[in-house]
């Protein structure tokens, strides 16, 4: 596309891949496919239409936590290499825009989940966009280096909004997978957040490594690797799932906490020494999927 | 391109995509009907 001059980028209507962006497609994948796996583990199925519909409304439902997300943390993103290039930061689109794309796209989700499955998904599904908005990116993300902890319960959602929209009640095996994503999310931000450190020092957010240091923070890593690992292997020995996913747990779990141990090990500070931080980062977002891509292998095959 | 036909082409363009995402839920909203009202093909 030949160059344009533009003295005010952001009077232009946003071009769709920045509307897109703003969505953060990234993270709503683990986000829809965690969800999909709730749907899935629950022992009714929905009509096509409709379990599909719900996988549509925990996607626009985290677009517009993305988006809302953005909007505010728009000066934060500016100083952070990472976040820099975001459309709103780099003054692609209009501010406003966002808001109102942000909360225009989250109500929409709401309501339709709402008509299409039950209101109790619904319920969960506004709850999950309020809590990761309200009480992630506004209260606790720029006050407390516990933000992750809390603010991961946001993540923890689309599992059990699957599961409630499959079958309208709660249940333990979807409260169990809550639990897993809730201490999935610390040690997963925590060794992001350790070699990203200096961004987030920057930025003035007050992460764990920059608050308490890196030695805390793997510990910390550490200990939440353990609860984790207790928590994604639960749900076999209570009888709630099978063999495929006791076995799946138990390997995955056990390499998790190994990761975990080589972090804690590690005495690096500078960024390019933290091989295992960098490591168990990737290897989480693996963990989490073959986790509960073989919860569904145990809820639908044979044996 | 000149600012003006800048807005032009994202205009056209997103007025497109809206064009598809609208036609995408009003069958969404078919297959929503049909099986809230539980009718078997």
């Amino acid at each position: 596309m030949p160059a344009i001059e533009m003295s005010n980028p952001a009077a232009l209507p946003a071009d769709w891949r920045d509307i897109l962006a703003l969505t953060k497609p990234r993270v709503m994948s683990l986000v829809v496919f965690s969800g999909l796996c709730g749907l899935l583990a629950a022992p009714v199925l929905p009509p096509l239409a409709l379990g599909f519909t719900a996988i549509l409304c925990i996607a626009l439902a985290a677009g517009a936590c993305g988006a809302l997300n953005q909007w505010y943390e728009v000066e934060i993103d500016a100083k952070m290499r990472r976040t820099a290039k975001r459309p709103l930061p780099a003054g692609r689109m209009d501010r406003d825009a966002a808001l109102q794309f942000g909360v225009g796209l989250g109500a929409f989700s709401v309501l339709l989940m709402g008509l299409a499955t039950n209101w109790l998904a619904a319920v969960l599904l506004a709850v999950s966009i309020l809590f990761y908005v309200l009480i992630y990116t506004v209260w606790l993300k720029p006050r407390t280096a516990q933000n992750i902890v809390i603010g991961g319960a946001a993540g923890a959602f689309p599992p059990l909004i699957g599961w409630v929209a499959a079958t309208g009640h709660m249940a333990t095996l979807p409260l169990l997978l809550f639990g897993i994503v809730f201490l999935w999310t610390p040690p997963h931000f925590w060794a992001l957040s350790l070699f990203v450190r200096s961004d987030y020092a920057a930025a003035g957010i007050p992460m764990l490594p920059v608050v308490a240091g890196p030695q805390n923070t793997r510990k910390q890593i550490f200990i939440y690797s353990l609860a984790l690992a207790v928590a994604a292997v639960a749900p076999w020995p209570l009888g709630l799932t099978g063999p495929i996913y006791g076995g799946a747990a138990t390997g995955l779990s056990i390499g998790f906490v190994i990761l975990a141990g080589r972090v804690l090990g590690n005495r690096a500070t500078d960024p390019a020494e933290m091989g295992p931080e960098k490591k168990l980062f990737a290897y989480s977002v693996i963990y989490l999927f073959v986790l509960f891509g073989a919860l569904v292998a145990d809820r639908w095959l044979p044996w | 391109m000149s600012q003006e036909e800048e807005v032009v082409r994202r205009q056209r363009e997103r007025a497109r995509i809206l064009a598809w995402l609208l036609g995408g839920f009003v069958v969404l909203l078919f297959f929503i009907t049909i099986a809230k009202t539980g009718i078997n093909w």
